[in-house]
């Protein structure tokens, strides 16, 4: 499913003193098929933007397409919308709420795959929670409050990614998780990529993050959208990404000092590329052919 | 001084289950020491830190704050008084419907008087960035702006030791520079004792020192830079480099003489020394 939005604003408390206008004018395309990636300072419209795309905010002002569903149409099917965009929320303890980690992994099932058996179910739920790295017969009578901050977003992941929806939409997904964890759901996000899940998107202030990963991203500042790139693309606008409060990769911080005495590497800034580039340059140096 | 004394601390969440979240740590940390904790998740670091401001109390071992035992409820104001705690989940922590109020309560309740309080509001908004917010709800904010006010609440205090659990998690580049920069000049100029929970290596590397946790206990201390330097240690317990000490492995294992950055800047020294002698 395609999304686009056009002109897309949002006021929170509309005609009233505590008015604020989250989203000043949204455009933004991202194709099926998409690792999109979302950058912003604290503020910038990102969350009010994603609640959009699955109608948790009703939109009030512009444009915006989901696949074939038009949310600016009074007829929209919310309902259906939902089975197929699934949208993990940035903080894990809005989206957990069932008294045992199993039921509240079952519910999305309960409400979206009505045609399934309990057993069905439950082997769905089991898959889901050992995706996200949770011992199943560990947690599954837990209450989910009960668990830490890490294992609360592995259990809110799992319980959207178990009705297989075909946009996955989330908001700072590796929040809270350790650099382990943070490697395996990029792994895993990567692993559903291009199976079931046709499109991803995700929010996060991690630059390293957006560059590693990601196919395009757009950068959300004061509710709009001020760049909509490859990340090689946007990271090479540096100066722009330090002004706008936001930070750029390790690496591109690093290719940057390397520029400024002389050493130009043409890299993407994903780790993997500049080590290349880098012993290159070394192995070119070393045959005393320069570079 | 000593600011906290664990003694071989063990929490259950259910007792006579036989399972401890945190099993038998014993650590001292000095007044004015500035501590990372690090560990995969579930590895018992808020567990821990909670312990540290009596909110949990050992189910077995004893927690000393400034030389008061959390156990005795006595001294449980006093131990919340110099061990201010800022939680993973800003909303755990918003107590008003006006960050203003929100922010005051905690000096309230320590008593200052009104013109101080005055003073805390106004430094703590600041220091975080949100004194546009002032009048703002809580409830209102966007995540990264929550966590900030919960940040600012607990720097109003000034307290003796500040407990920071994945306060940064939620924040953009800036802010958590900016909460950084602030939590280390209260550590420098007041001796303010930092306990920082953290999944970024990065923020760690800005400690004096780093402690690992795992499976309840601690199995790495040392200076961060000693800690990062173990890395097949680090890895076996799901912890990872920082991206500059990482890249700069691989250019060593690919044949490069470097090794030993931990940030860009160093990292790109090094290749370009190593560039220059080619
Ligand atoms: N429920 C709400 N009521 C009123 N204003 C809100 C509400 N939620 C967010 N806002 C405001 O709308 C703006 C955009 O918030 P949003 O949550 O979309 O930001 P964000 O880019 O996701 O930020 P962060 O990185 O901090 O999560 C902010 O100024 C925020 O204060
Ligand atoms: N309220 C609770 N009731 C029961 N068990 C709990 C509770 N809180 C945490 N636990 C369990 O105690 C263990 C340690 O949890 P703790 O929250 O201290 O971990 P943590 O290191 O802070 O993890 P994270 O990095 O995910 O925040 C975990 O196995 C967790 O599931
Ligand atoms: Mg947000
Ligand atoms: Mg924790």
């Amino acid at each position: 499913m395609r999304i686009v939005a056009k002109g897309l604003t949002y006021t929170y408390n509309p005609r009233s003193p505590f008015a604020v206008q989250a989203l000043k004018g949204v455009d933004i395309t991202i194709e099926e098929g998409e690792f999109f990636g979302i950058i912003g300072h604290t503020g910038s419209g990102k969350s009010t933007f994603l609640q959009h795309l699955n109608a948790l905010v009703r939109l009030t002002g512009g444009y915006l397409k989901v696949g074939e569903y038009d949310l600016s149409s009074k007829k929209c099917d919310v309902l259906g919308l939902r089975a197929k965009v699934g949208m993990v929320f940035q903080y894990p303890e809005y989206q957990l709420f069932a008294e045992t980690v199993e039921k509240d992994v079952m519910f999305g099932l309960k409400n979206f795959c009505r045609d399934m058996g309990e057993e069905e179910m439950r082997s769905a739920v089991r898959e889901a929670l050992e995706t996200v790295g949770l011992d199943y017969e560990e947690v599954r009578d837990r209450s989910p409050f009960e668990l830490s901050g890490g294992q609360k977003r592995r259990a809110a992941i799992a319980g959207v990614i178990v009705t297989k929806p075909e946009v996955l939409i989330l908001d700072e997904p590796a929040a809270g998780l350790d650099p382990l964890g943070k490697k395996e759901i990029m792994q895993l996000l990567h692993g559903i990529h291009g199976g079931w899940c046709k499109t991803v998107v995700i929010v996060s202030h991690d630059m390293d993050e957006i560059a590693e990963n990601c196919t395009r991203a757009a950068v959300f500042s004061e509710g709009k959208v001020v760049m909509e790139d490859t990340p090689a693309a946007i990271f090479a606008r540096s100066d722009e990404l330090l002004l706008l409060g936001l930070d750029i990769p390790v690496t591109a911080k690093c290719a940057r000092i390397l520029k400024e005495r002389g050493i130009a590497l043409d890299t993407d800034f994903t780790s993997d590329d500049l080590i290349r580039k880098v012993l290159a340059a070394y192995a070119a140096r070393k045959e005393g052919r320069g570079c | 001084m000593e600011a906290v004394r664990l003694e071989n601390v063990k929490f259950a969440y259910r007792e006579g289950e036989g399972s401890y979240a945190v099993n038998g740590v014993t650590l001292s940390v000095e007044e004015g020491e500035f501590v990372a904790v690090l560990g995969r998740n579930g590895s018992g670091k808020s567990t821990l830190a909670k312990m540290i401001n009596a909110l949990l109390i050992p189910t077995e071992g004893r927690a000393i704050v400034f030389g008061l035992d959390t156990a005795d409820e006595k001294n449980t104001f006093e131990i919340r008084k110099s061990a201010g705690m800022v939680f993973q989940n800003p909303d755990n922590q918003t107590v008003a419907s006006i960050v203003e109020d929100d922010v005051a309560f905690g000096p309230e309740n320590i008593g200052l008087p009104r013109e101080e309080i005055g003073r805390r509001i106004g430094f703590a908004l600041d220091a975080v960035g949100m004194s546009a917010f002032r009048s703002a709800t809580p409830s209102r904010l966007s995540g990264g702006q929550k966590q900030r006010i919960a940040i600012a609440g607990v720097l109003a205090v000034l307290p003796k030791i500040m407990i920071l659990d994945e306060s940064t998690a939620m924040l953009d580049p800036k802010g958590r520079r900016e909460v950084m920069d602030v939590v280390k000049k209260l550590n420098k100029e007041r001796g303010m004792t930092v306990i920082f929970i953290t999944h970024f290596m990065d923020e760690a590397l800005e400690a004096d020192r780093a402690v690992v946790m795992h499976r309840g206990e601690t199995v790495m201390d040392g200076t961060p830079r000693e800690i990062f330097s173990r890395s097949d240690e680090l890895e076996m317990y799901g912890l990872a480099l920082p991206r500059a000490a990482y890249i700069s492995k691989k250019l060593a294992e690919g044949g490069m003489p470097v090794g030993g950055a931990f940030r860009a800047e160093d990292l790109a020294e090094e290749i370009c020394a190593s560039l220059q002698k080619a």
